[in-house]
């Protein structure tokens, strides 16, 4: 488990070397190299995670930073900042906007201007809020040395070999989104955050900063939409199921309960949403 | 390292340090208004304009900056007059720390976002922390300055 | 009045925001060398050894300081009037280190890196000793935390450092026992508060070279410069008058830097090596090794009688200094002493406790400085005897609560450390702000709640505050006032601008009584060789005492004009009328403008230099109050609360700046948010602080915080400046106790500890559901 406020910052962080690479199968073979070579995406939580490199990778003029939208799906570059996918309008549009939502809650714009998708995924921190309505999406990821895999399948491994994230994609289904952040102040990470997707009849459910990492509900997401019909019960038993078959954890910011208790009330309230449910 | 920026529109040259973060790069040659508040990117206060967006200098690497076009409050004159006289007026203005980052930051605002809304206002500039003014004053004032198209 | 009381903007707002260079590490020497210090990984322990050697022979690395390289002598950071209420407990460094940042050894070199560098290769052996971190077991606790023989107090303030009580204190009026008993209706209740970090955005920031005199001059980002001259004086041993400290612009303090924090060390470096130093504390180390609000547990019994009538006040507190005593005495008393005579009717108070030391963070001033605490105690306490009464508990304050013309017995009884000093509230509108403050939150309306949705509600609360003005006796501001040619003057004060706007609000007394423009002042302030002696920026004292002396200052200074204005129309000053401009013999109606006459005075005739000092010392201390009503929406599924508004009606004399009073209460009021809401303080089993930066300690930001109201009372002290009182802390007193009351009025729960957190108020709600079920 990964949640920021619990690593011990360093000090002084020591680099020797910025290196901008000028191709990835460059960039890759330095990463290979050594164990103390690595990747910097935005590098906004740099010193708040690194002591020591010897060289850092730059990836910013491989063409990272561009979000290409095709007519199935949405490609966003590794290196594209938060910011400018807050501000897009495709992305805006899709799933009632909950990424640039969820984007949205991080920090202030000074930060979402630096800080990268690629970043984000890649630092898999349990506090992200934006991981959790990304899963929700069915994003995917391509890798330069793997290909492509899920979002979901690359929070769940725990693989270590090197390699470099290339693009997020999104694919464009009609869905209705909910994104829910629950933190003690604006600038706050989130105590738990909640991100819902509804789409020809298929609700997907995650639920993130627990404080563990974002996890898809697929218990709770089997049963809904194995039900025919929407109540009240079915909304209710849902949200338990989730609280019961996801992980929640105390820490300085939160109990696991009232982690739970949120988790609860906001699926609660997002399936409602989601599905313009009405008692 | 060698790296080129331009500084308010003027090219510099600076050799740094691979480590070395962008704030303490503007503050060791003398770009005073770049404050330093919190080294942990939540304040606000060490904000630039990188390619006219506002940025914390304090987690940016130097050495990523070549390249780009920095302005510091210095760059700003005119607009954050405009904008202290409304800070003046509203008694928005206290400590006034975190103030040049705030003009940066406005100034940003203002060119990016058309006729805002309050809370469009308020979210973009959330991460600029004030510990002085109760944020209130602050942002009546910076209302009256986005509504001056003088 | 045409300058006083009118809405000018401060006088270096435009400067500031341009980004001139005005804060101290702006001013630092280049090349000073850094000093930086290694911290104590430990709550409490005593070294037993340091090897700095390999430090010492680090390349950049120009000194390496330990204990042994100091005189043993002990002293209080605080800076406070002299002798000080603090006990002298600290040394620059010692062999003990007593909570997790405290200072183990301090090292000067080039750069940054060099010193971090040096900092990781001194080896320090530590027998860890049993840290007490639970200040309810701190009394008698078998680990002493300041068994030194040396430390003392400088006047009896209970000091017992064998039993980790740093200061005690006991009053009574009337026998409170014997009206509890009398009481038809008693409440019984503890409360606890917590250890807000001051959080203002610049870090304590300190520098030092020797000047071309051979004198040490200093820059720092303090709120006390005498004080500071007179520590470094007594505790590094050179003569006061080898020492100038300089306070630039400041950002922000409300307490934090009214203390030495880097100033010691960068003294010593610079005196031993003749060069000049420089100290930027991290932000960590502004929330650990900085200071904090004393945490305190307040016990609290309230009786009255079944008409409402309020019979007894009995108050226990415990307070917990952490590592150091600094403001030990005087934090607590100021809870009761400022709080207390709000409800002067009573028939008996009791007033005691204990300040306890522990291994944490050191506490020390801070904006409300005690009144905070006990407001939010006191102020949830009438409610719930409201509550218990089936009594409005707006109605019970005003039957109870402080009227103009009345006095108190506590104001003679209890003082900051001392004895206190009568006075009777010549101003007090508090009936008034609070009835103000009922039409602006629409109390009728929404009291106690509305139901908003099957999971939201909407609800007030309120809480009425009083606050100082100065020390009396104690606190000492002066003015000088010196005349131009040309027709302006330098106002030199010693007064401290911490970002408050007192530079502007001196300057606009002085003004208005010299009859001429804001432009016309120039201020510069605290500069110990330049700047008359002024005890601070502290106590709320800054509008009345300091500005009392600008007032005196300016008044001399007119009479000294009216002297040479009289003797150049050859008349006498009771015949000259002075419109501002011009000076006028209503007799042979001679004239001479006063800007000729400041010309001719520098150079043609009788040639002199006009310049004129003045100081005030204040006799009383004439409380601001105010009333502060909470409205929020809360969701009884979740426990998030949004604050909707919140009003303020203050009552602090006149406003000298109507504008920059405002942002004292609001940025108060905030602050207030902040620790009602927001600004937990976790530490570790071993006592290590976790929330040692702004991502993991929360203070509000703009979107938490989006309507203020805030409004004054028309008021006028006749002591003040212009009818001014102070208003540098008021604000910050009623947030607490107005949430919780709120709370209560929303959902029926009472929260009696600090912060109110979502996850608090789900609790109380669950816990009642649960009480109810069982029903």
């Amino acid at each position: 488990m990964n949640y920021l406020f619990e690593i011990e910052r360093t000090e002084i962080m020591k680099v020797q070397q910025y290196y901008n690479a000028s191709s990835l199968e460059e960039a890759y073979q330095m990463l290979l190299l050594s164990n103390k070579n690595m990747i910097i995406a935005g590098g906004a939580w740099l010193k708040l995670s690194v002591k020591s490199v010897d060289t850092l990778l730059g990836l910013e003029h491989l063409g990272l930073d561009e979000i290409v939208e095709n007519k199935a799906q949405i490609e966003i570059g590794s290196m594209v900042p938060l910011r400018q996918i807050e501000t897009n309008p495709a992305l805006i549009e899709l799933a009632s906007g909950i990424l640039p939502f969820a984007i949205h809650n991080v920090m202030g714009v000074p930060i979402r201007n630096v800080a990268t998708l690629g970043g984000t995924v890649m630092g898999k921190y349990g506090f992200s809020d934006i991981l959790t309505a990304l899963l929700v999406m069915n994003a995917r990821l391509v890798f330069y040395h793997l290909g492509e895999v899920s979002l979901e399948e690359h929070l769940n491994s725990s693989r270590k070999d090197k390699d470099i994230l290339l693009k997020i994609i999104i694919p464009k289904s009609k869905m209705s989104g909910f994104f829910k952040k629950v933190a003690i102040t604006a600038l706050d990470f989130a105590i738990i955050n909640v991100a819902l997707s509804y789409s020809s009849d298929k609700i997907m459910i995650s639920v993130g900063a627990r404080p563990a990492l974002a996890s898809l509900a697929k218990e709770a997401m089997a049963y809904f939409n194995s039900q025919s019909n929407i109540t009240d019960d079915v909304i209710e038993t849902c949200a338990n199921i989730v609280i019961n078959e996801l992980s929640f954890g105390s820490n300085s910011r939160s109990s696991a309960e009232y982690r739970k208790n949120l988790a609860k009330v906001y699926i609660s309230r997002g399936l409602k949403e989601v599905t313009s449910y009405e008692n | 390292m060698k790296i080129n920026l331009v500084i308010n529109n003027i090219k510099k040259e600076f050799n740094v340090d691979p480590s070395e973060y962008l704030l303490d790069t503007l503050r060791n040659n003398h770009y005073l208004s770049v404050k330093r508040g919190c080294d942990s990117t939540s304040c606000g206060v060490c904000t630039v304009l990188l390619d006219g967006k506002p940025v914390p200098s304090c987690s940016i690497l130097s050495v990523r900056a070549t390249g780009h076009e920095i302005t510091t409050v210095e760059g700003i004159q005119k607009e954050a007059e405009k904008l202290s006289g409304y800070f003046g007026l509203e008694g928005a203005d206290q400590c006034g720390y975190c103030n040049p980052s705030m003009a940066l930051a406005v100034y940003a605002l203002k060119n990016e976002l058309e006729n805002p809304t309050d809370d469009q206002i308020r979210e973009y500039l959330v991460g600029n922390l004030c510990r002085c003014t109760g944020y209130v004053s602050q942002h009546k004032a910076i209302k009256k300055y986005l509504g001056d198209k003088a | 009045m045409k300058v006083v009381n009118q809405k000018l903007p401060s006088i270096d707002g435009k400067g500031l925001m341009m980004g001139r260079p005005a804060y101290t590490d702006d001013l630092a020497e280049k090349n000073s060398l850094i000093v930086k210090v290694l911290r104590s990984p430990y709550a409490y322990a005593k070294i037993k050894s340091i090897d700095t050697s390999k430090a010492k022979h680090l390349e950049g690395i120009e000194l390496v300081l330990t204990y042994q390289d100091f005189k043993r002598i002990p002293y209080t950071r605080a800076g406070q009037g002299y002798p000080e209420p603090s006990p002298h407990d600290k040394f620059i460094l010692d062999e003990f280190v007593r909570y997790i940042g405290d200072e183990v050894c301090a090292v000067a070199g080039h750069t940054n890196e060099i010193c971090e560098e040096a900092l990781s290769l001194i080896e320090v052996e530590y027998e860890v000793l049993e840290p007490v971190l639970d200040f309810e077991k701190a009394m008698n606790h078998k680990s002493i935390i300041h068994p030194e023989p040396e430390i003392h107090e400088m006047f009896p303030i209970g000091f017992e450092p064998l039993k980790n009580i740093a200061a005690s204190y006991q009053m009574n009026v009337g026998d409170v026992s014997k009206s509890l008993k009398e009481s038809e209706v008693t409440i019984e209740q503890s409360f606890y508060t917590q250890a807000q970090s001051h959080a203002m955005l610049e870090p304590h920031t300190v520098n030092a070279r020797i000047d071309f005199q051979n004198r040490l001059v200093l820059y720092s980002a303090t709120q006390t410069p005498f004080h500071v001259r007179r520590i470094i004086s007594q505790t590094l041993e050179i003569p006061l008058s080898k020492i100038r400290v300089i306070k630039p612009r400041v950002g922000g303090g409300f307490g934090g830097k009214q203390a030495i924090h880097g100033e010691m060390l960068v003294s010593f470096v610079t005196l031993k090596t003749g060069k000049p130093s420089k100290m930027v504390y991290t932000r960590k180390e502004v929330f650990e090794s900085a200071y904090t609000r004393h945490p305190m547990r307040i016990d609290l019994k309230l009786g009255a009688m079944k008409d409402g009538t309020l019979k007894a006040i009995d108050c226990y507190i415990l307070s917990d200094t952490g590592a150091y005593g600094e403001h030990a005495l005087t934090v607590f008393m100021v809870a009761g002493s400022k709080v207390l005579p709000l409800y002067n009717k009573v028939d008996s108070v009791r007033f005691h406790g204990h300040v306890v030391y522990t291994n944490h963070t050191s506490a020390g001033a801070f904006r409300g400085y005690g009144a905070i605490q006990g407001n939010f105690a006191l102020e949830s306490a009438i409610d719930m005897l409201c509550h218990k009464l089936k009594m409005d508990p707006i109605y019970f304050r005003q039957k109870n609560m402080i009227l103009e013309g009345e006095t108190s017995p506590i104001f003679s009884i209890m003082g900051e450390g001392t004895e206190g000093t009568a006075m009777n509230m010549e101003s007090c509108k508090l009936d008034f702000c609070v009835k103000r403050g009922m039409e602006l939150i629409n109390w009728k309306n929404k009291y106690p709640n509305i139901q908003l949705s099957p999971s939201k509600v909407k609800a007030v609360g309120m809480a009425i505050a009083m606050q100082g003005s100065g020390i009396p006796y104690i606190d000492m501001g002066s003015a000088t006032l010196k005349l131009n040619d040309d027709g302006f003057y330098n106002l030199l004060i010693g007064a401290t601008d911490i970002g408050q706007g007192s530079d502007t609000i001196l300057a606009q007394i002085a003004a208005e009584e010299l009859q001429t423009t804001l432009d016309k002042i120039i201020v510069y302030s605290s500069d110990t060789d330049l700047t008359p002696f002024d005890t601070g920026a502290y106590a709320s004292s800054t509008t009345y005492v300091s500005g009392n002396a600008v007032l005196l200052a300016a008044k001399k200074m007119k009479n000294s004009l009216f002297v040479e204005a009289s003797r150049i129309l050859k008349t006498s000053k009771e015949e000259i009328l002075f419109d501002g401009e011009i000076f006028q013999d209503q007799v042979s109606l001679r004239k001479i403008s006063f800007k000729e006459l400041s010309n001719q005075i520098t150079y043609n005739e009788d040639q002199k230099q006009l310049m004129v000092t003045s100081s005030y010392v204040g006799h009383k201390s004439p409380p601001p109050f105010m009333a502060g009503f909470i409205e929020i929406n809360v969701d009884n599924q979740t426990g998030e609360v949004e604050i909707c508004n919140y009003v303020s009606v203050v009552d602090c004399g006149t406003t000298i700046n109507p504008k920059l009073a405002r942002g004292q209460v609001e940025g108060g009021i905030v602050q207030g948010l902040g620790m009602a809401m927001y600004e937990d303080v976790k530490s570790t089993s071993k006592g290590k602080l976790i929330t040692n930066d702004f991502l993991t300690y929360k203070i509000p930001t703009r979107l938490e915080i989006k309507h203020l109201t805030t409004e004054f009372a028309d008021s006028y002290e006749e002591s003040g400046p212009f009818g001014a009182k102070s208003v540098g802390e008021i604000g910050i007193d009623t947030p607490p106790a107005a949430l919780a009351n709120a709370l209560y009025n929303a959902l029926g729960i009472r929260i009696t500890s600090l912060p109110i957190t979502p996850e608090i108020i789900l609790k109380k709600i669950q816990e009642k559901e649960l009480l109810n079920n069982e029903k």
